[in-house]
């Protein structure tokens, strides 16, 4: 009997594959950006802007990967990320409570909600779509009831500081901003040597390494863009503190999903839930964790986009949910559960990211925007399927 | 009295076995016509080559059937032609009415709109020709299984059924409504419906069959008519054959007591008031082989999942003993710190994640045994799953390789490499062998022979009567939910053991 040998590319042909489309696309719009004779696509403000203006999309996808791991998916985040909007903006701007209280205090609100959504999904195996669905509506309406038709605002310097602030320099250098650089040099130093660790422990682990030369050129191709990126964000006004909260998410959640046990079983879940029970798993649990771990992250993005409009609004968070979602599946996630990565869905969100930003910048339309957005997302999900029957 | 149906010389190979083998088969009209025989001798095969599940031109022989050759291409065909078959599991949707579920595939419509009225009239007709008093707007769901049964029947009749074949219609009803079906069975035979019936149950088929046909290791052994019924008759017929495979050597030397459940009873889950495990109470010694032999459906894969974690069932009662001690078997994760594994019969739904690699599902049990501080170390866990790869010999280019690209046999060890991980003082294989080949069937006994020889205590639950006969110390029979015999290697043979089954299903009856 003939046992099936693994392809040289292996498990890592999904993650080259949507790094180049990042690439592809940002090199795309750079051309067509000039060629209209507009300034530079990636020079700093812009990029800048990357960040402040997606940086909810990639924290709800944290948030949302686990879930759709799961084996579910939850629908509520854009109204609970308004309605704990709506809250932080009732307990700083009418209470006039300290900056700190207010964003711990709404942490624990959206984490109460995913809690109350949770318990539906994980005990009474409600299926996630009809309570999540219903958790949009009513917390839609909820952010209507307290904000009475409207907006909440202006916040005190300090809130707004979590979405349109910058780290200081202590170096004192400001042009360029020193301590950027720096962080920036340490980021590729530790690209470079994680890379270079997981790849020695793929070969003593007997797994065919992918080809050096992929390898190093991948690895060129990142190092380059972080450096670049880092450059231009020092010529500019360093580094926003919301790329710093992103950073930590991040490399927290990749983190916890690969290298912990209660990670490792969260996929178990998703893969096999009668399996996973029968091998002493409690599913249940996990899953309830699952949907709290999303609200707290929801309210999180909350805040973020109630700072970044210097407004708490009734019409905050429409469609985050269906972006956060279009990343993780971008990213690779299956719709089925069991299998999705954390750097698969970042970089899923900067592809929608640079998409908006771009097509905004060329003046495309938002109705042609939608349109191509949903077209992306189809060809990433077909790419993938494509991929597996081969 | 003229031949209604011939099946000729029927024979069909799957990869790899021999399903059927020159089976011949006549069934004259108007009678009951019986067929007893083993789990996996062929009778649901030969009966799915009838009914057109196995379609004309994937077997070879010949079908008569009105004195017409009989091709069919699917299923269809031969219900057209008035055969009906009424499988064990039944086929109805729970969450639609009686009349809905009786016309469906078959609706009372003209156009493509179904007129309700006519189909609540036909249906009411139909209920009370099969002797069912409830209404046609009933949801199937909220019915016994009895009553499902029968409606069941009804759709049959309502297809004008000239042929009914019934697959162990009576395996999962109590006694008053099995008697009920077999009364209404002798009705419609006076109505001149003919009827072959798949039972293991002898004082069933004395009742109601004209005759009786048994099949062993697909085919055809006998065909006996009511005057030559006889119990020892159709054991013999039933199991008379040679140990067909080889099992390693084995002494055993049986230690201490390791386990010990004692009047452990539950429910069915669902339907409330059906008990599946009957005050079960057995023993198992270190580095002993016990095996619970029973026919399907008669409670052993439910009597160990109720044990381990109460995986199974509700209203659980009973106590384990582990060494001695009482032990709390409440959770699976419970069962398993009390050293306690399954593996489970189904191991593709229940045992793997298949879209995973080897190393990630033989940690999946024992996270812990890889990890310091909830932190997981891949180093540990890829030599552990590469010292069982070597250990238990699976054929794979390496452990990162996903399970659902291995053989049967691989995948059985990797799902016996997870358990072993957990460290198991007593493992429960639940049809360790099933569906591998026989190569890798010897291995698998290879590695229980090993395991027994280590101290470890084996409950190995099997259909396959030989192989518990060729590996087991001792063995319990077991039949509707009870422990009815209890056999040593000595003493066990498995005329005994069908003896046991079939005397313990007369004594119900």
């Amino acid at each position: 009997m003939s046992e099936p040998k693994q392809s040289a590319l292996g498990g890592h042909l999904r993650e080259n594959g949507m790094l180049l489309a990042l690439v592809a696309i940002v090199v795309l719009f750079s051309i067509l950006v000039s060629a209209q004779g507009k300034p530079m696509f990636l020079q700093a403000p812009n990029i800048t802007n990357i960040f402040l203006q997606n940086g909810h999309v990639i924290i709800l996808a944290l948030g949302m990967l686990l879930i759709i791991v799961s084996g579910h998916i939850d629908l509520s985040v854009g109204s609970v990320a308004a309605f704990t909007g709506a809250v932080a903006a009732w307990l700083t701007v009418d209470l006039d409570l300290p900056v700190p209280v207010v964003i711990v205090l709404t942490l624990i609100v959206g984490g109460a909600i995913g809690a109350a959504q949770g318990y539906w999904v994980a005990f009474w195996r409600i299926p996630s779509f009809i309570v999540t669905l219903a958790g949009m509506m009513v917390f839609r309406g909820a952010t209507m009831l307290m904000l009475g038709g409207q907006n909440i605002g202006p916040f005190p310097k300090a809130f707004q500081a979590m979405s349109s602030g910058f780290i200081p320099d202590p170096t004192g250098l400001m042009k360029p901003h020193g301590l950027t650089l720096i962080i920036t040099a340490l980021a590729i130093g530790a690209v470079i040597w994680i890379g270079v660790r997981a790849r020695a422990r793929d070969a003593e682990f007997g797994v065919t390494p992918e080809p050096a030369g992929l390898f190093w050129g991948r690895t060129a191709v990142i190092a380059a863009a972080t450096a670049f990126v880092g450059y231009q964000l020092a010529s500019f006004r360093g580094l926003p503190n919301v790329l710093i909260v992103l950073t930590v998410l991040i490399v927290l959640y990749a983190f916890f999903t690969e290298n912990t046990v209660q990670g490792r079983r969260i996929y178990a879940t998703g893969g096999n839930e009668k399996a996973a029970k029968l091998s002493g798993i409690r599913t249940e649990r996990l899953v309830f964790f699952c949907f709290v771990n999303m609200g707290v992250l929801a309210a999180l993005a909350g805040m973020m986009v109630t700072a970044r409009l210097n407004s708490a609004t009734p019409k905050a968070g429409t469609g985050f949910e269906l972006d956060a979602i279009a990343a993780v599946f971008i990213g690779g996630a299956a719709m089925a559960g069991g299998s999705g990565k954390i750097v698969g869905v970042v970089i899923g969100a900067l592809i929608m990211g640079v998409m908006n930003m771009g097509m905004s910048i060329l003046g495309v339309g938002i109705d042609y925007q939608q349109m191509i957005k949903g077209l992306v997302l189809l060809a990433a999900v077909i790419f993938d399927v494509y991929n597996k029957n081969k | 009295m003229s031949t209604l149906l011939e099946m000729r010389e029927i024979s069909m190979v799957f990869p790899g076995v021999k399903a059927l083998d020159r089976v011949s088969l006549t069934v004259e009209a108007g009678e009951i016509h019986a067929i007893c025989g083993e789990n996996g001798a062929g009778k649901s095969t030969l009966m799915k080559v009838l009914s057109g599940v196995y379609p004309h031109g994937s077997f070879d022989g010949e079908i008569i059937y009105d004195g017409q050759p009989l091709r069919n291409r699917r299923i269809h065909d031969s219900e057209e032609k008035g055969i009906i078959i009424i499988h064990q599991e039944l086929a109805l949707i729970p969450l639609l009415s009686i009349a809905e579920n009786l016309f469906m595939g078959n609706e009372v419509a003209s156009k493509g709109v179904i007129s309700w009225p006519l189909a609540f009239q036909k249906t009411g007709a139909l209920l009370r020709r099969v002797g069912l008093n409830e209404p046609p707007s009933a949801v199937v769901g909220k019915l016994g299984v009895g009553k499902q049964q029968l409606i069941e029947i009804a759709k049959a009749l309502s297809k004008n059924v000239r042929l009914l074949i019934l697959d162990e219609p009576t395996a999962a009803l109590q006694e008053a409504d099995a008697d009920r079906l077999l009364d209404l069975m002798l009705e419609l035979k006076a109505q001149g419906v003919t009827q072959i019936m798949i039972s293991h149950k002898l004082n069933e088929i004395s009742r109601v069959a004209d005759r009786i046909t048994v099949i062993r290791d697909g085919a055809a052994v006998s065909t006996l008519t009511k005057a030559e019924i006889s119990e020892d008759r159709i054991i013999r017929d039933m199991v008379g054959r040679d140990m067909a495979h080889r099992y390693p050597e084995r002494e055993s030397h049986p230690g201490e007591v390791l386990f010990e459940v004692d009047g452990w009873s539950c429910w069915h889950p669902e339907q409330t008031g059906r008990q599946m495990i009957k005050n079960v109470s057995m023993t198992i010694r270190k580095g002993e082989i016990v095996g619970i032999a029973g026919l399907m459906g008669t409670g052993r894969t439910e009597l160990a999942m109720s044990i381990f974690g109460r995986s199974y069932g509700k209203g659980h009662q009973g106590s384990v003993r582990m060494h001695g001690k009482p032990v709390d078997v409440s959770t699976v994760s419970k069962a398993i710190a009390a050293g306690i594994s399954y593996v489970t019969e189904d191991r593709k739904a229940l045992g793997l994640i298949l879209d995973e690699p080897i190393l990630r599902n033989i940690s999946l049990a024992n996270l812990a045994g890889i990890a310091t501080r909830s932190i997981l170390d891949k180093r540990r866990e890829a030599q552990v799953a590469e010292g069982y790869r070597k250990q238990l010999a699976i054929r794979t280019p390496g452990v990162q390789q996903k399970v659902v690209n291995l053989s049967g046999g691989n995948q059985q060890k990797v799902v016996l490499s997870k358990w072993l991980f957990t460290d198991p003082a007593l493992l429960i294989l639940d049809e360790p062998t099933r569906g591998i080949d026989v190569g890798a069937k010897f291995e698998i006994y290879t590695i229980m022979k090993e395991l027994a020889e280590q101290g470890r205590g084996i409950l190995m639950i099997s259909s396959e009567m030989p192989e518990l006969l060729g590996m087991c110390d001792r063995i319990y029979v077991m039949n509707e939910g009870r422990i009815v015999g209890e056999l040593t290697r000595g003493e066990a043979s498995q005329e005994k053991i069908m003896a046991l089954i079939v005397k313990d299903v007369g004594r119900v009856a």
